[in-house]
């Protein structure tokens, strides 16, 4: 039933993820594509509307798949599944936080989970840039198209934005300009 | 104050919290701290600082793990469940008007267009977010392996052989207690 799915999917990318929301975007590329909720595509878009609206990136990406299959109740049963092993879990820890935090295996286990979640955001950045670049596979023609120069323009004006020591700009305004700028260029060129 | 009066003011502040902070969960932290420790004296600043500690080595967003333990601390399991709901609820709400607003005027050209221009942006965010979380991390041969393991897996090997990033990230938290424990064998000799 698709409401466990989404329940249980969710409830599963809640529990193995450490470190911040964004460490589950591997998890939940995997997992949503395997079950045909999103396309590649989609998930990039989800990610910009996810730096565009406040909230915890768990709570908007467990909620915007959940409506995008079954509406609102779709989207109750992939962010209660999203929350609920937090919950369970601080609940616990609360308890007995002086053991957690002393233990030597919760110290250990993390010197292996804060790199792989770096490593698994590494690896969700490659396959998004390969949607994001060359969404149709690698080929000759990709040096023709207009929409690949678009792109990487827009890509480099975000990053020199993005990184900027100087200029300090809300990630929220720069996706508005590269929203701008993605229809000034996609009327200019007809694509 | 009664429970049920404390679990309300708990639901309000992190309901605000959640409804305006762009930036996912570490952006919550300032504001969870400045309001529980500062505005509403519920929590000493030593508590907060080992509660955000623990939120980030427990499973979940950040946001959600410490709103919970505040939410507990302060007034329990009802004090929990009020303050969980608090920062879950706004993001809910907002991102549904957003998937259905979207919905309804993705086929427009204007509106692919943008999303055309704001898939680039994304790019270049993330890789942001991704060079602040390395800076973090500490710099160590142990950190690397695992760094390179978990991008070689999953985006090399992963071509030809289909593996479950689950397994993944329960692969690096045996390595990394295993060589945890080693190095701490090695030190106490």
């Amino acid at each position: 039933m698709i409401f466990w799915d989404l329940f249980w999917t969710f409830f599963k990318i809640g529990a193995f993820t450490f470190g911040g929301g964004l460490a589950m975007l591997r998890i939940a590329q995997e997992q949503v594509i395997a079950w045909g909720w999103l396309e590649e595509s989609q998930i990039v878009d989800f990610v910009a509307l996810s730096e565009s609206t406040p909230g915890p990136f768990a709570i908007n990406m467990a909620t915007y798949v959940g409506a995008s299959q079954e509406g609102i109740l779709g989207a109750a049963c992939a962010t209660l599944g999203v929350v609920l092993p937090s919950f369970i879990v601080i609940l616990i820890v609360a308890h007995f936080y002086k053991q957690f935090q002393s233990s030597h295996i919760v110290k250990g286990v993390m010197t292996g989970l804060k790199p792989t979640a770096i490593g698994l955001i590494a690896s969700a950045v490659i396959s998004m840039a390969i949607t994001v670049f060359i969404p149709a596979g690698f080929s000759p023609s990709l040096f023709r198209s207009t929409e690949f120069y678009v792109s990487l323009v827009i890509f480099a004006l975000s990053l020199f934005l993005v990184f900027s020591k100087k200029i300090k700009i809300p990630p929220v305004l720069v996706i508005c300009i590269s929203a701008g700028l993605g229809i000034a260029a996609g009327y200019a060129f007809g694509l | 104050m009664s429970s049920f009066k404390k679990a309300l003011k708990l639901f309000i502040t992190f309901f605000k919290i959640g409804a305006f902070t762009f930036g996912g969960g570490y952006a919550m932290i300032p504001l969870i701290q400045h309001e529980v420790t500062v505005k509403n004296k519920w929590i000493t600043d030593d508590d907060i600082l080992e509660i955000v500690a623990i939120s980030e080595s427990t499973p979940g967003p950040i946001a959600v793990n410490s709103a919970t333990f505040v939410g507990y601390r302060v007034c329990g399991v009802l004090g929990s469940i009020a303050s969980t709901l608090g920062v879950v609820v706004p993001s809910f709400l907002i991102m549904l008007v957003v998937f259905f607003v979207l919905d309804e005027f993705q086929h427009l050209k204007p509106v692919q267009y943008a999303f055309m221009g704001i898939r680039a942006c994304v790019l270049a965010l993330v890789l942001k977010a991704l060079v602040s979380m390395y800076k973090k991390c500490e710099k160590t041969w142990v950190s690397y392996t695992v760094i390179a393991f978990s991008v070689i897996t999953s985006v090399v090997i992963a071509k030809f052989v289909p593996i479950n990033t689950f397994y993944i990230i329960i692969a690096s938290a045996v390595f990394g207690l295993v060589s945890y424990s080693i190095l701490r064998r090695r030190a106490n000799k």
